[in-house]
């Protein structure tokens, strides 16, 4: 499982989804893997503005991770201004890049290559412990709590 | 036990004639999906670049190779099936049941959900299958004030079922006919030493929608239907949160 799925997942129990405290959920024992995927700067460049940035952060540390910047990295090039179009936007920039390549490629790695095989996630709300084994997280609840 | 009633029962009745059949079959199965539906991949291809969705009940996950410039986190009860669908990187597989969805509420582009909903087996249930697709979407105002996202549109959802109306199918229903079924599925298996084939017949629970019953039920479960159809035996609808 990536890490980047881990920023779109929360309790799996129905009165935990208004609670701050099931999001995001909370790494124990995990074993990370890395795999290689192809780096993808404008996927990645389009996927940043839908990643919550302080649940990251949150993840990223409980695996180790120490190079996630403290403010997400805007890497379009006129990213306040209401009047532009937002296909303009994403698109490829290249007077931009160099600034922030080093950064992205953290992001890649950290986000699409990162893997982790087995370990658990806790919600910080309800405590319930969701196994991941051989890659696979397991949100089936037991019949108490459905 | 017996204190959530039948909503327990239902439980029971479709961890027995669906969860466990696919858990089952799920290889068998898998070898007979590969092809994407036209609507489903129309969806798919249009969706914005760096998209994020989920497909809820993903099978074998065929449709995660249609579209490589989105991120899908899929999911299936059965874990023999996701074991499958993992394996089509980059996206992500989860077990996970599609009544108690392990997702954030209002934050995805897009839904999926392709033949699943059929399985459950009340009205009640199917419609609060749709609700919690719906719940996972981007609604159509923005629910923090951040300008960050200020470039994202609302979120979408597909959903697909089977047609009671299918006279020229293999199986032959029509409008009028019971719309509750067991339908086999048929397996053959080779036994040991002298390679004999033995068939297996599973059998799965599906009810059949009529004519306008998935618009309705998306309209009870507090959506709006943007577009909708029938294609091959099947009954589709685009669907957004009804605004607030």
């Amino acid at each position: 499982m990536k890490v980047l799925t881990v920023n779109f997942l929360t309790c799996a129990v129905k009165a935990c989804k208004t609670s701050p405290l099931s999001f995001p959920l909370h790494f124990q024992d995990a074993e990370l893997e890395q795999s290689d995927i192809e780096y993808n700067p404008s996927f990645l460049r389009n996927i940043l503005p839908r990643v919550d940035w302080e649940a990251l952060k949150v993840t990223a540390n409980e695996l180790g991770f120490t190079t996630v910047p403290a403010e997400k990295p805007n890497p379009a090039p006129t990213p306040t201004n209401p009047d532009t179009n937002p296909t303009e936007t994403i698109k490829e920039s290249p007077e931009a890049q160099p600034a922030d390549d080093k950064v992205m490629r953290d992001l890649h790695t950290l986000l699409l290559e990162t893997e982790v095989r087995e370990g658990k996630m806790v919600c910080g709300n309800c405590g319930h412990e969701y196994k991941i084994k051989e890659g696979i997280a397991n949100f089936l609840l037991p019949s108490h709590l459905v | 036990m017996s204190s959530d009633g039948p909503q327990n029962d239902s439980n029971v009745y479709e961890d027995t004639h669906v969860h466990q059949v696919y858990e089952q079959i799920a290889s068998h199965f898998s070898s007979t999906r590969y092809k994407p539906w036209p609507i489903v991949e129309r969806f798919l291809t249009g969706l914005p670049d760096g998209a994020i969705g989920l497909d809820v009940g993903c099978g074998n996950g065929k449709y995660l190779a249609v579209n490589p410039n989105v991120f899908i986190i899929a999911s299936d009860r059965s874990t023999n099936l996701v074991k499958i669908a993992t394996q089509h990187r980059p996206h992500t597989s989860v077990a996970a049941d599609n009544l108690s969805l392990p997702h954030p509420s209002s934050a995805f582009d897009f839904a999926i959900s392709i033949a699943v909903i059929h399985h459950l087996s009340t009205p009640a249930r199917r419609i609060e299958a749709v609700a919690a697709v719906l719940d996972t979407l981007r609604p159509s105002t923005p629910t923090t004030g951040t300008s960050s996202g200020g470039q994202m549109s609302i979120g979408k959802a597909l959903i697909y079922v089977w047609a009671l109306e299918q006279k020229h199918s293999r199986r032959g229903w029509d409008e009028g006919d019971e719309q509750d079924v067991m339908v086999p599925w048929v397996m053959k298996q080779k036994t040991t030493a002298e390679g004999t084939e033995e068939r297996k017949t599973f059998n799965r629970y599906y009810h059949l929608y009529r004519q306008g019953e998935l618009d309705h039920d998306i309209i009870e479960a507090g959506g709006l239907v943007l577009e909708s159809g029938y294609e091959k035996d099947n009954w589709w609808a685009i669907a957004i949160r009804q605004p607030q």
